[in-house]
């Protein structure tokens, strides 16, 4: 007997978002990407369209994350010391679609680097790689303030995806994102009424939602990676069904938030029973990915190489069918 | 909530000076605020000003010239209907059928050929019905003839023909009932709208009944409303009536200031 598709109609496309520059762009990356324009939920091809398969960011730091362990260190190599160097690799060996940088070393509780070093940074990755850029702040509101503007100068008409406008930033990162022509991350805390309002907020300050990823505090499996999923697919769903505000493409920043939880971080002598954490470490990285690709992410941040070939054969698997 | 802006209607003075003159300037005027205002579809109606297609078709030409919006082709003539379809963009609305076969007959094939919506006003050859049943007799009746003619039941736009509270105060009470009803046709259910101002037709606080009566119908299912789309307080009141019934996602700036 044959089985009929069951089909839901939606009535909204999600936007479409294109992030870096080519020389005719007023840029100098050697490609683009283009994210979103979904008219049905994740994979479902045979529902609607699904324009643009999901991609993946490599994630590059100005330092070295000190607490990142040995395995995931060592799967880089040297290059972790040098940003522009490891954004190669990322680019070169791994084959990653954009860099997503994190501009760990401004954090004032750390290396304080000051906004013209980090602008440095921006610009040895332009020239190291023709890949587009995504960049975030160090989390620190006050030091972001002065960072990303510096960093988003540096990188003018690039069309980098500058993170993040928050509730409270919103005039200072739509500011930039408007003067420099970049797009933006709006991010909220792991709560879609805060996300529809920072959306909200920013297209008040004058800056097109066309131009906006969304971004959940993304949480690591195990760590609220379902409080986090369920926020994706609400929001995409708001989307399809015609809430404007929502029908946002999305981003997972996996590969910085992964690396954080002890399952990926701490070893078998630590955590007995639970295996090399060599395996368990880019594992548990790659499942988080796999889950939010599932729940409607566009972009997805990713630091292991084997993760990121993992998480590239899914996609590939996932949009084949 | 699905916004049909009212103004551009011969009904209001300075429109009916301009298309008297054909005058482009207060239709264009118009179509620019209702659609700033956020405005899905704006209703175009000639009324009794000229019974002349080519009249209709300029007033939805010169909307269309101004904004995107999807024009509501406001019209129970089927020659006038037949010229101005012609005329608009793809997503138009026509204005509207009733139950009754004649109507029928002549106003929704025109909607199936044409990939276009339809309101449907539960009234027939007996005139606007009294009761809820009545209603929705008339409702299914309006269904049935465009499953019929193959159109997917999100293409109607059932009215349930609201009356004056004033006037007629225990009609209220049965066109929600019957707003309740419509929603149990199908899956996905067709709309439902209304043209909101004729309850509060003749009373002193026509903002507060028109805000009350369109929250109690979207409780009830309504989810388009032919309205005023520049009356801040109504649409913010919309805009409640549906973060209550869970159809829009809360945001601290949900209204409009």
């Amino acid at each position: 007997m044959e089985i009929v598709d069951i089909k839901e109609k939606w009535t909204n496309q999600i936007n479409t978002v294109t992030i870096g520059a080519t020389p005719q762009q007023g840029g100098t990356r050697g490609s683009t990407v283009t994210v979103g324009g979904e008219t049905t939920l994740p994979f479902l091809t045979f529902e609607g369209e699904i324009p643009h398969r999901p991609v993946i960011a490599g994630v590059v730091t100005d330092v070295v994350p000190e607490d990142w362990p040995d395995v995931l260190k060592k799967a880089i190599g040297d290059p972790i010391n040098s940003p522009a160097e490891w954004a190669q690799k990322c680019v070169e060996e791994f084959k990653v679609d954009l860099i997503s940088l994190k501009l760990l070393g401004c954090d004032p509780a750390g290396a304080n680097r000051s906004p013209a070093e980090a602008a440095e940074t921006v610009k040895a990755i332009l020239e190291a790689v023709k890949v587009p850029l995504i960049f975030w702040g160090c989390d620190d509101e006050e030091k972001d303030n002065e960072v990303l503007p510096e960093c988003s100068q540096a990188a003018r008409g690039e069309n980098c995806l500058v993170g993040s406008a928050t509730e409270t930033n919103y005039r200072t990162l739509g500011a930039i994102g408007t003067a420099d022509k970049h797009k933006l991350i709006a991010e909220a805390p792991v709560d879609i009424n805060i996300a529809k309002q920072v959306n909200i907020l920013l297209q008040d300050a004058g800056f097109s939602l066309s131009d906006v990823v969304m971004c959940q505090v993304t949480a690591a499996l195990g760590y609220g990676f379902d409080y986090v999923y369920t926020i994706f697919e609400r929001v995409r769903i708001a989307g399809l069904k015609g809430d404007k505000l929502m029908a946002l493409p999305q981003i997972a920043n996996v590969g910085w938030e992964a690396w954080k939880v002890k399952e990926a971080t701490q070893d078998e002598d630590i955590l007995t029973g639970w295996g090399k954490l060599q395996f368990r470490g880019p594992m548990w990285e790659t499942t988080s990915a796999a889950g939010y690709l599932q729940a409607g992410a566009d972009i997805i941040t990713l630091a292991h190489p084997q993760s990121i070939a993992i998480t590239r054969e899914t996609i590939d698997e996932l949009m084949a069918n | 909530m699905i916004f049909i802006g009212e103004r551009i209607n011969t009904g209001f003075k300075d429109i009916k000076q301009a298309v008297t003159d054909k005058d482009p300037a207060p239709l264009k005027e118009w179509a620019k605020k209702q659609t700033e205002a956020g405005a899905d579809f704006l209703d175009v109606n000639l009324g009794a000003v000229s019974a002349d297609p080519a009249v209709m078709c300029w007033m939805i030409e010169t909307v269309q010239d101004a904004v995107d919006t999807a024009i509501c082709i406001d019209t129970n003539k089927p020659n006038i209907l037949a010229e101005a379809i012609k005329v608009c963009r793809p997503g138009m609305l026509i204005n509207s059928t009733t139950a009754a076969d004649e109507k029928l007959g002549a106003m929704m094939p025109v909607a199936a050929e044409n990939n276009a919506s339809i309101i449907g006003l539960v009234m027939d050859e007996s005139g606007t019905p009294k009761n809820a049943d009545k209603r929705v007799e008339n409702a299914g009746k309006i269904i049935a003839k465009a499953m019929e003619l193959g159109m997917g039941p999100d293409k109607v736009f059932l009215d349930p023909i609201v009356m004056p509270l004033k006037y007629m105060q225990e009609q209220a009470k049965e066109i929600l009932d019957a707003v309740g009803q419509f929603g149990l046709f199908s899956d996905p259910p067709p709309h439902v709208v209304c043209g909101l101002s004729n309850v509060s037709n003749g009373t002193t606080h026509k903002g507060l009944i028109n805000r009350i009566f369109l929250a109690m119908a979207i409780g009830r299912g309504m989810d388009a409303v032919i309205c005023d789309v520049l009356d801040t307080d109504l649409v913010n009141a919309a805009r409640t009536a549906e973060l209550v019934m869970n159809q829009e996602i809360y945001a601290d700036s949900y209204v409009r200031t």
